[in-house]
C-alpha cells in the first residue's frame, strides 16, 4: 500500500508510523475490523479542526492501545495499567494548558483502573476520556471483561458470563454520571457509517471541552473486535449495534460544556521573599538569640491529658532553648495515642548535638493527671524535680526526688483561661531555674508560639508571671 | 541567619519549596501524615499544585504524570504506602523520569505499628518493584538534613533523570529540632529535550517505557547500569566520626546514626577505640570508604540498625567479608538505646 492510496489522513496522526517499525510504516498494527482505526481518525480529524496538537498530551494505556504514541502526532507518554487518569490528573496539574487524552480500553479503565476513572471524574480533572468498549481484553487474548454481556463467551468465561459467579456489565456512562464534576458523558459507538458520524460529534466536543479548559469529559466507544469476538466484521457489527446497545444504551448523559467555566490554576511562585513571607521570616519577627553561655544537658518530660497543652508545653520550652542558642530537641508520642488519653512529650536541652532525642531519664517531669505520674516517676533521675497539678491529691513519690503539687489549674482559671494550666506550670519552672533558661529566652518561646494570636500571647505573659511568683514564693 | 523549631516532616516540605517543587500528591499515612498536611497547607500559598490521591497508588502515577512534563514533584508516605508505590516507581525508573518520594519508614511487616523502624532499608535501597533498576537514596538524621537533602534529592533525581528517595523514620519525622531555612530558592527550568509538557517544542517527545524488542530492552537495561555505575562511582556520600585510630566501626545512618555518635562517645571515654561512619547516601552505599577501612587488619565493624540486618548485607560486600561484622539492632518500633550499643561495643572489645 502506498501513501497516495490512503484518503483523508488527519493532521492529529502522523502522515507514517515509523515508531511501529516494519515494512509497512502506513499500516497500523490493528487486527482487521478493530474499531480503534477508526477511533484514532475520529481523534486525529478532532485534533486537527480544533488546533490543538502542540497543547495535546495522548496517554497511551496498557491494552491494544499501549502504542497510541505510533499515531498520535502529540506529545506523547506511556502509563502503567489502569493509571492512565492518574497520570493524566499529574500532566493536568503541573502544566494548565496541556491538553489531556486518556485513551483506554475496558481492563484498563473499568477493571484494574476503575478506582482512578471514577476518582479523577469525581475531581473532575481537564482530561478528555475515551473509553473503547469491546467487551472483552484484547491484548491479553480475549478474557473476560467488566463489560463482558451476560452470557457472552470469553477465553475466561468459557461457558459463557454467569451473572451468579461473575456480576454483571459494568455501565461506566451511568456510574460517571452520578458524580458532579464530570462536564459530558456520552456513549457513542462505531459499528457503521451512521453511529460513526455521531461518534465524531461527540469525540469532537470532549476535545473542545478540553481545548477551553473546562473540565472533565467522558466518551465511551462500543466498538468491535472481530478477532476475540470470533466474529465476522459483519456479525460483529451486529452484534454492537444489537446485544451491545440493548446493554449500553447510546445517548448523551450529561452535557454542561456551555455553562461550564474555564478551570485556570496558578503559576508556581518561586520567588525566596515570598517563601520566606510564608515561614514568617521576615526580620524583626525573628527570635531573640540570647546566647546564654551553658554547660550541660538538660532533660524534661511533659505527659498529661489531650488537651492540657502537654505538647505546646514542650513545643514553648524547646522555642526558649532555640532563642537562647541551645541545641534543641523535642519529641512527642504520637499516632493514636496523640488523640484519646495521656500524651506525652521529650525535651532535651544542651550544649552539645544531641543523640537520641527520646529522653530515658529525665531531669524535670511535668505531670498533668495521675496516669502521667504512674507512667514516668520511675524515670526521673534521683534529685531531679517533679511539678505536678495539684488536683491530682496524694501520691506515694519514690525517695531522693523533689515533687512539688503546683494549684496550676486553680491559678490558669483565676487569670482567666483555664487552659493555660501549662503556662503556669513554665512559669513555676522559670522560678526553679531547673531549665536553665533565662526569662528572656522563655519570653521568645512564648512569643514565637504566639505569633499569630497577640492577645493570648498577652494573657499567656500575665500568667506565666504568675506561675513564676507562685514558684519564688511556695519553693 | 534565620533559625525556627521545625518538625521533621515539616522541614520537608520547607526543603522542597525552596528547591522548586512544583506539585505534591500523597495519600495520608502515619507518620508521614504532616508532610501531605503541611504540602495541603502551603503548596497551594506559593502557587504549587496540591492533590490528596484517592490511593498511593494513583499518588505515584500522579508523581509519574507530573514529572513527565518536566517538573519537579514529591510525595511521601511510609512502609505500607510504599509498598503499594513500588509499580509507580519501576516505571518511573523505567522512563527515566525525574522525582523525590519520602519514606517516613513504620515497624512492618504488614500492618505493623507506626513506631519508627529501619525496616524498609531492602524495599527501598534494593529496587523494591520489578525489573533492573536502582533508585538513589539519601539518608538525613536530623531535620536540618530532612530539609537540606529533599533538596539535594531533587538536583541529583535531574542530573540522572532518575527518582531519589529520602529514606527516614517516624522519630525524624515527628520531631522538632531548630531549622536553618534555606538561603536562597531554586527557579527550575523544564528541560525541552525531553519533557512531554503539552508544547511545540515537545510535542515529538516521548515517555515510555516499553521496548518489545529484547535486544533493544537489553541495550537499554545496559545503559541504565552504566547509569547506576556512574552514580555510584561520583555520588557516594558520608561522614565520618573519630574513625582515624578506630579498631571499631560503627556502621550507622538515620536516627540510629545519632544513637551510634553517642556510643562512640561512650566507648572513648572507657578506652575503647570506637568510630562511626554514617552513610548520607545508602544507594550508592559508601564502598570506598569502607574498603579502605577495611585495608586495617585490626579493624572490625558493628552495623546498629533498627531492622534485622538489612544494611549489614551491604557491609559485608561492600569489604568482601574481609573482617568480622556484627550487628546491633532493635525492631517493632523500638529505637535502639544507647546502653544497647555500649553492651554490644564492650563485648566486641573483650572479645580481641
Amino acid at each position: 500500500m502506498t501513501k497516495e492510496k490512503i484518503i483523508g489522513r488527519p493532521q492529529g496522526l502522523y502522515p507514517e508510523f515509523p515508531r511501529k517499525g516494519g515494512a509497512a510504516p502506513t499500516a497500523t498494527h490493528y487486527c482487521p475490523g478493530c474499531g480503534h482505526g477508526i477511533v484514532h481518525k475520529l481523534i486525529g480529524e478532532a485534533l486537527e479542526q480544533l488546533g490543538i496538537q502542540d497543547r495535546a498530551i495522548t496517554i497511551s494505556p496498557v491494552g491494544c492501545t499501549v502504542f497510541a504514541y505510533y499515531y498520535f502526532d502529540t506529545g506523547n507518554l506511556q502509563s502503567a495499567h489502569g493509571r492512565a487518569q492518574a497520570v493524566g490528573t499529574g500532566i493536568s496539574r503541573s502544566q494548565d494548558d496541556a491538553i489531556v487524552l486518556s485513551y483506554q480500553g475496558d481492563g484498563d479503565l473499568a477493571s484494574i483502573g476503575l478506582a482512578e476513572t471514577l476518582h479523577a471524574a469525581n475531581r473532575g480533572e481537564k482530561i478528555a476520556v475515551f473509553f473503547v468498549n469491546n467487551t472483552v481484553y484484547g491484548m491479553t487474548g480475549g478474557q473476560m471483561a467488566p463489560t463482558t454481556l451476560v452470557g457472552e463467551k470469553t477465553s475466561t468465561s468459557p461457558t459463557g458470563r454467569d451473572p451468579l459467579e461473575t456480576g454483571f456489565p459494568i455501565h461506566m456512562c451511568e456510574l460517571i454520571s452520578t458524580l458532579r464534576a464530570p462536564v459530558f458523558v456520552e456513549r457513542v459507538s462505531v459499528s457503521d457509517i451512521s453511529h460513526i458520524r455521531k461518534a465524531k460529534k461527540a469525540i469532537f466536543k470532549a476535545l473542545e471541552i478540553q481545548r477551553d479548559k473546562k473540565g472533565y469529559a467522558f466518551v465511551e466507544i462500543l466498538s468491535p473486535c472481530p478477532t476475540n469476538l470470533r466474529m465476522s466484521p459483519v456479525e460483529n457489527a451486529e452484534f454492537v449495534n444489537e446485544q451491545m446497545e440493548r446493554e449500553f444504551p447510546l445517548g448523551n448523559f450529561r452535557d454542561r460544556s456551555a455553562e461550564a467555566e474555564a478551570i485556570v490554576r496558578r503559576e508556581s511562585d518561586y520567588a525566596k521573599a515570598n517563601l520566606d513571607r510564608l515561614f514568617h521570616l521576615e526580620d524583626g519577627r525573628k527570635v531573640p538569640e540570647t546566647g546564654e553561655p551553658f554547660h550541660g544537658k538538660v532533660q524534661i518530660k511533659i505527659a498529661g491529658f489531650g488537651g492540657q497543652g502537654v505538647l505546646s508545653l514542650g513545643l514553648i520550652i524547646a522555642r526558649g532553648g532555640v532563642a537562647a542558642g541551645r541545641q534543641v530537641s523535642w519529641y512527642p508520642s504520637y499516632g493514636p495515642e496523640q488523640r484519646g488519653g495521656t500524651s506525652n512529650c521529650a525535651v532535651i536541652l544542651s550544649d552539645e548535638a544531641i543523640g537520641s532525642p527520646i529522653v530515658y531519664r529525665s531531669d524535670i517531669l511535668v505531670a498533668f493527671n495521675r496516669p502521667s505520674l504512674d507512667k514516668f516517676v520511675k524515670d526521673v533521675r534521683e534529685g531531679g524535680l517533679i511539678l505536678y497539678d495539684g488536683t491530682i491529691g496524694d501520691y506515694d513519690f519514690p525517695a531522693g526526688v523533689r515533687a512539688v503539687a503546683v494549684p496550676a489549674q486553680r491559678v490558669a482559671q483565676e487569670a482567666g483561661s483555664a487552659k493555660a494550666l501549662n503556662t503556669v506550670m513554665l512559669g513555676v519552672l522559670l522560678a526553679h531555674g531547673g531549665l536553665c533558661l533565662s526569662a528572656l529566652s522563655i519570653d521568645g518561646g512564648l512569643a514565637e508560639s504566639f505569633e499569630e494570636k497577640p492577645k493570648l500571647l498577652e494573657l499567656n505573659r500575665r500568667i506565666l508571671e504568675l506561675g513564676r511568683t507562685w514558684g519564688r514564693e511556695n519553693l | 541567619m534565620v533559625m525556627r523549631l521545625v518538625k521533621g516532616n515539616t522541614a520537608v516540605v520547607i526543603g522542597a519549596l525552596y528547591a522548586g517543587c512544583d506539585c505534591y500528591f500523597g495519600y495520608p499515612i502515619t507518620p508521614a501524615s504532616e508532610i501531605l498536611q503541611e504540602a495541603s497547607n502551603y503548596f497551594p500559598q506559593a502557587g504549587r499544585r496540591f492533590v490528596q490521591a484517592e490511593s498511593e497508588v494513583a499518588a505515584i502515577n500522579m508523581v509519574y504524570g507530573a514529572a513527565a512534563t518536566g517538573r519537579r514533584v514529591l510525595t511521601a508516605s511510609s512502609g505500607p504506602g510504599i509498598s503499594l508505590k513500588q509499580e509507580g516507581v519501576s516505571y518511573l525508573a523505567g522512563a527515566e523520569l525525574p522525582a523525590v518520594i519520602v519514606d517516613i519508614v513504620r515497624a512492618g511487616p504488614g500492618l505493623g505499628n507506626i513506631g519508627p523502624e529501619q525496616g524498609d532499608y531492602n524495599q527501598v535501597v534494593k529496587g523494591g518493584g520489578h525489573g533492573n533498576y536502582r533508585c538513589m537514596v539519601l539518608a538525613p538524621n536530623s531535620v536540618q538534613e530532612m530539609c537540606d537533602l529533599t533538596r539535594r534529592a531533587f538536583d541529583l533525581a535531574f542530573k540522572y533523570r532518575n527518582p531519589v528517595y529520602v529514606l527516614a523514620d517516624g522519630v525524624l519525622g515527628q520531631m522538632y529540632e531548630p531549622l536553618r531555612f534555606p538561603a536562597d530558592s531554586v527557579v527550575p527550568e523544564i528541560d525541552t529535550s525531553w519533557a512531554v509538557s503539552g508544547t511545540a517544542a515537545t510535542r515529538r517527545n516521548l515517555i515510555s517505557s516499553i521496548m518489545l524488542d529484547f535486544d533493544q530492552m537489553e541495550a537499554f537495561n545496559i545503559r541504565l547500569q552504566e547509569k547506576y555505575a556512574r552514580i555510584e562511582r561520583d555520588e557516594q556520600d558520608w561522614e565520618g566520626y573519630r574513625l582515624e585510630d578506630a579498631e571499631l566501626v560503627l556502621v550507622s545512618y538515620g536516627i540510629s546514626s545519632r544513637i551510634s555518635h553517642s556510643a562512640v562517645d561512650a566507648a572513648r571515654a572507657k578506652g575503647i577505640r570506637a568510630g562511626l561512619l554514617r552513610p548520607l547516601t545508602l544507594f550508592p552505599f559508601p564502598k570506598k570508604k569502607l574498603r579502605e577501612l577495611a585495608e586495617d587488619p585490626r579493624r572490625r565493624f558493628l552495623s546498629v540498625e533498627m531492622s534485622n540486618g538489612q544494611m549489614i548485607d551491604d557491609i559485608r560486600l561492600a569489604i568482601d567479608c574481609s573482617r568480622e561484622v556484627e550487628l546491633a539492632h532493635r525492631m517493632g518500633g523500638n529505637l535502639i538505646i544507647l546502653d544497647e550499643i555500649n553492651r554490644k561495643i564492650e563485648e566486641m572489645a573483650g572479645k580481641k
